[in-house]
């Protein structure tokens, strides 16, 4: 197997995605979307936006989608595993009482 | 007999100078090196993850604050550097593009043109750096304080807290960038001496899996830490 050599063409369709990407996500986040759409909805689609990025990025710059089996295991298993990392601590922190979100009055005082 | 003994004697003739001994062949050694790389890189993912985890709890805990904060931030400027890296990302592909069909100029210029970009990333940065020290946004004992009036149910501590993660966030991916141009450095002297071709630009490659990576960060980096707010008031 003798490895796959990305054309210019495909880089520069790539970056234009990119590009537009990223002047859509400034574009969007200008507009309250929380107040038409739900609440989050801001950071949800600029979060979409960035994971479209990533993955364009990743597929094509970083040649993934022309690669091995085994670096597509070793790829998806790092998401997933960050994955874990933020299910886990999340479903902790939504089944505790939550820390104090008051200011303690006496640290407050002090910064004065 | 004869044959496999010349065949074996041929291939052993025509083995790549950078051919490791414990690798059959330069495919074998690319594959392994990438493989390599990728390991690298999502040990990175988990580095970063930590601290994207940390900005994760605390906006859940104070969006308020986290919005305010993130208002003070340059728009202008994050944006700049977005377009800036993910054109140094083009121009890295194409430093890897000439690499493997052993243009050598062209990857010179490329490799070049990526570390400029690199380096303009990086001085935009130390602006904004500034910015937040003249504007007294460092979150350090005596260094902060908020001008103006704190939002509706804010303390300073919470925004304090903004600007902790998005100093530690921003100075790690600035430092893995300060790292990635000195990577540049050592591939722009061998690219110059020639020394990658079709056969041989694995360097080349790895060091572009790692500047495509940190591009990838930035990408999350700039709408969590800059664009949060900018819906709910504004901003500069």
């Amino acid at each position: 197997m003798s490895e796959h050599i990305v054309s210019r063409r495909v880089y520069f369709v790539i970056f234009g995605a990119l590009m537009v990407g990223t002047l859509l996500t400034v574009w969007v986040a200008n507009k309250d979307l929380d107040n038409v759409l739900f609440h989050g909805a801001n950071t949800v689609i600029a979060l979409t936006i960035a994971v479209i990025k990533a993955t364009l990025v990743v597929l094509y710059f970083m040649h993934v989608r022309y690669s091995s089996r085994l670096i597509w295991v070793i790829v998806v298993s790092g998401f997933f595993w960050i994955g874990i990392m933020f299910a886990l601590t999340f479903s902790d922190y939504a089944t505790r009482p939550p820390l104090t979100t008051e200011q303690p009055p006496a640290r407050n005082e002090r910064l004065k | 007999m004869d044959a496999a003994h010349t065949g074996a004697h041929g291939a052993h003739d025509s083995a790549h100078s950078a051919l490791q001994h414990h690798f059959d062949n330069m495919e074998q050694q690319r594959e392994a090196g990438n493989l390599g790389m990728w390991v690298f890189l999502i040990q990175e993912v988990m580095f970063f993850g930590g601290l994207f985890l940390a900005y994760t709890l605390y906006r859940a805990q104070y969006p308020a604050a986290f919005a305010a904060a993130s208002n003070h931030l340059n728009l202008t400027m994050g944006a700049i550097n977005t377009v800036v890296l993910i054109v140094s990302s083009l121009t890295m592909a194409l430093a890897v593009f000439y690499a493997q069909t052993g243009v050598r100029r062209a990857q010179v210029f490329f490799i070049i043109a990526t570390m400029l970009l690199g380096t303009t990333f990086l001085v935009i940065k130390a602006i904004e750096y500034y910015d937040k020290y003249r504007d007294h946004l460092i979150p350090a004992a005596g260094m902060f304080k908020w001008e103006g009036e704190l939002p509706h149910g804010v303390a300073e501590q919470h925004l304090q807290m903004f600007y902790w993660i998005y100093f530690a966030m921003t100075g790690l991916h600035a430092l893995h960038m300060i790292i990635g141009l000195g990577i540049m450095t050592w591939l722009l002297y061998h690219a110059w001496r020639g020394r990658f071709s079709p056969e041989y630009h694995a360097p080349v490659e790895i060091s572009g899996l790692y500047w495509h990576f940190v591009d990838i960060v930035w990408i999350f980096l700039f709408p969590l830490l800059y664009l949060l707010g900018r819906h709910v008031g504004g901003g500069h």
